[in-house]
């Protein structure tokens, strides 16, 4: 590890630490901005302007946009992430259990779907051309071409309506043994593995076959080194880089899956949460949601920057 | 990665090439559902919101080919209007995303500088926003009207035009007839229209099918949410929606929809697969 390393990494990360702040500006805007009065609405039509006024001033609405930003902004740091209008519950006490749900969901679709994406996208296109290849391709381009509420309702029909195998919807408080918990994380975790693998074999196999076509490679061919050599040992350690960043870009296919997976199966994770939160308008809610999945994905492309700059050979 | 600007050389025209047994598949299923887009109330058999089966959730039959709904509407005859909002929807989004992607991509490109980096900067932001989060919350601030989902649709995926555009303007940039322009002493909007769109018009073209294919499944995982287009209106994904109990005993009502998006997206998407290398390379 030198210096040049370090103060690219540190580049990096102030360059995310910036992003985050522009993505949340632009995630509070987005809702700070609309039409209509929230303290009117919260209060109701029969509210008297007297009250509206008060609750304006008690939730410091009157108060200049960039003020109101910077106060979210500092509440979010310290934990203090306001109260839902809907149920006046406090946003921490609402997220914090559907945050682990969501994190379940998605760790446990990680550990199955990455080592089994990269197996496939890494072979293929070693054996680029060949009948292999071909069928994980067009598979791979079907999945990503369709919605993922269509991959869900297809598994819904094929194991839960026509084999009868699982249950269609998976609730979490009626888990009694070890197989009523692999039953109910069966069918969203499938279809979570399905659209995300897709993703990351398409990104793995194009960054493969990249490096696999450079000159050095070419040289290793004609040196006469083995096939597996090849790529083990001169392709592989260079295409980390490109791969690693292939699977954070998937990974945020993750997060637009579990939008829709969680909704489908009814699963109490922090998309549900959120989609219910936009459905009856509950603005703290969808901001905090919002910016906890934009500051998850964030996280996952830079490590993976990181690591693609720490992998870079020629910076070692 | 970059590999200069293989399009340069734009004399042949855009009809000249010949185009696979795929791509011309694959172009008649779009061309079919832009006519039954088009000329849907002519096509379809029953009026849109008209009740015609007793029983809901009907098998198929000879008088209502895709069974009915969860009303005992016909489900074809929803598709066929669907048709219409999910093509139109999608086409004015992916219009209006491409036009700013290219036009500040192209500024970004010819102007350079602090403009070029503050856009760059702001656009690589916006692109790290997941696209259905960023539909949730605007669809949250602004509603789903129909020209709002329009515009919201577009707003998303212009920051991933942008990028295509400026990697592709910026490296015609360099190219001496451009050198030669500036130096004849034209203007920043002749280099952008004369000299640098017609180099890169045929990768953005082939981008913007791509982009029509994201933004067809965004809207329909937005309306299949709920969020999307709104009842009495209902486009594929929210033909999905309110179909969605039927699922459980494997009703067309649920199936067929699904598939109209699924012959869609594939269509558009093997398309550009089996466009001629020329069209479709890109150089970045």
């Amino acid at each position: 590890m030198n210096s040049e390393i370090a103060r690219m990494v540190a580049k990096r990360l102030v360059i995310a630490v910036i992003t985050l702040l522009i993505v949340s500006f632009a995630v509070f805007f987005a809702t700070a901005m609309l039409p209509g009065d929230t303290a009117s609405i919260l209060l109701g039509q029969s509210a008297t302007p007297e009250a509206v006024a008060g609750l304006r001033q008690a939730m410091h609405l009157d108060d200049p946009a960039m003020l109101r930003f910077l106060r979210w902004g500092l509440g979010f740091l310290t934990g203090d992430l306001g109260k839902s209008y809907a149920n006046d519950m406090p946003i921490s006490v609402l997220v914090s259990g559907r945050f682990v749900n969501t994190m379940e969901l998605a760790g446990i679709t990680a550990l199955i779907s990455i080592p089994f994406a990269l197996t496939l996208g890494i072979t293929s296109a070693v054996m680029q051309g060949s009948l292999y290849d071909r069928v994980v391709t067009i598979v791979t381009i079907g999945v990503i071409s369709v919605p993922e509420f269509m991959v869900a309702s297809t598994a819904v029909l094929v194991f839960a309506v026509y084999l009868k195998w699982l249950p269609a919807i998976s609730l979490v408080n009626e888990v009694h043994s070890l197989y009523d918990l692999l039953r109910m994380y069966a069918m969203p975790v499938m279809t979570l593995t399905f659209v995300v693998s897709a993703q990351i074999i398409r990104m793995t196999r194009a960054a493969v076959i990249e490096t696999l076509s450079t000159p050095y490679v070419e040289m290793a061919r004609l040196k006469g080194a083995s096939r597996s050599r090849i790529v083990l040992r001169h392709a592989l350690p260079n295409a980390l880089g490109p791969i690693v960043n292939a699977l954070a870009l998937s990974l945020s296919y993750l997060i637009g899956g579990v939008i829709i997976i969680e909704t489908i199966f009814n699963y109490p994770g922090i998309a549900k949460l959120m989609v219910d939160a936009v459905a009856t308008r509950d603005l703290p809610l969808i901001q905090t949601c919002a910016v906890i999945f934009c500051a998850g994905y964030l996280i996952l492309i830079t490590i993976a920057d990181i690591i693609a700059i720490i992998s870079n050979p020629r910076l070692r | 990665m970059m590999q200069g600007a293989p399009s340069i050389s734009a004399a042949t025209g855009f009809f000249g090439y010949r185009f696979n047994l795929v791509g011309v598949l694959a172009f008649l299923v779009i061309l079919f559902w832009t006519v039954v887009a088009l000329f849907a109330p002519h096509i379809a058999p029953y009026p849109v919101g008209k009740i015609v089966d007793m029983d809901y959730f009907g098998p198929m039959s000879s008088k209502l080919w895709l069974g009915s709904d969860y009303l005992g509407r016909d489900v074809l005859s929803r598709i066929i209007y669907g048709a219409r909002y999910t093509l139109g929807i999608a086409l004015a989004g992916v219009l209006i995303a491409s036009s700013c992607g290219v036009i500040f991509g192209m500024a970004a490109a010819v102007i350079g500088g602090w403009f070029d980096a503050a856009l760059s900067r702001f656009m690589d932001a916006m692109i790290s926003i997941p696209s259905k989060l960023f539909g949730l919350v605007i669809v949250a601030a602004v509603g789903s009207s129909l020209p709002a989902l329009i515009l919201t649709l577009a707003f998303i995926y212009t920051p991933g035009s942008y990028r295509f555009a400026r990697a592709l303007a910026v490296n015609v940039n360099t190219m001496d007839f451009i050198t030669v322009a500036r130096v004849r002493g034209e203007n920043t909007l002749y280099l952008a229209v004369s000299e640098i769109l017609p180099n890169i018009i045929r990768p953005v073209l082939a981008d913007f099918g791509i982009r029509f294919v994201f933004i067809v499944l965004l809207l329909s995982g937005l309306s299949f949410l709920g969020l999307g287009v709104q009842p009495p209106l209902a486009d594929w994904g929210a033909l999905v929606h309110e179909n969605i109990q039927g699922l459980s005993f494997g009703a067309a009502a649920v199936i067929a929809p699904s598939l109209a998006i699924a012959s869609l997206t594939i269509s558009v998407n093997l398309l550009i697969d089996n466009l001629p290398r020329k069209i479709r390379d890109r150089s970045a």
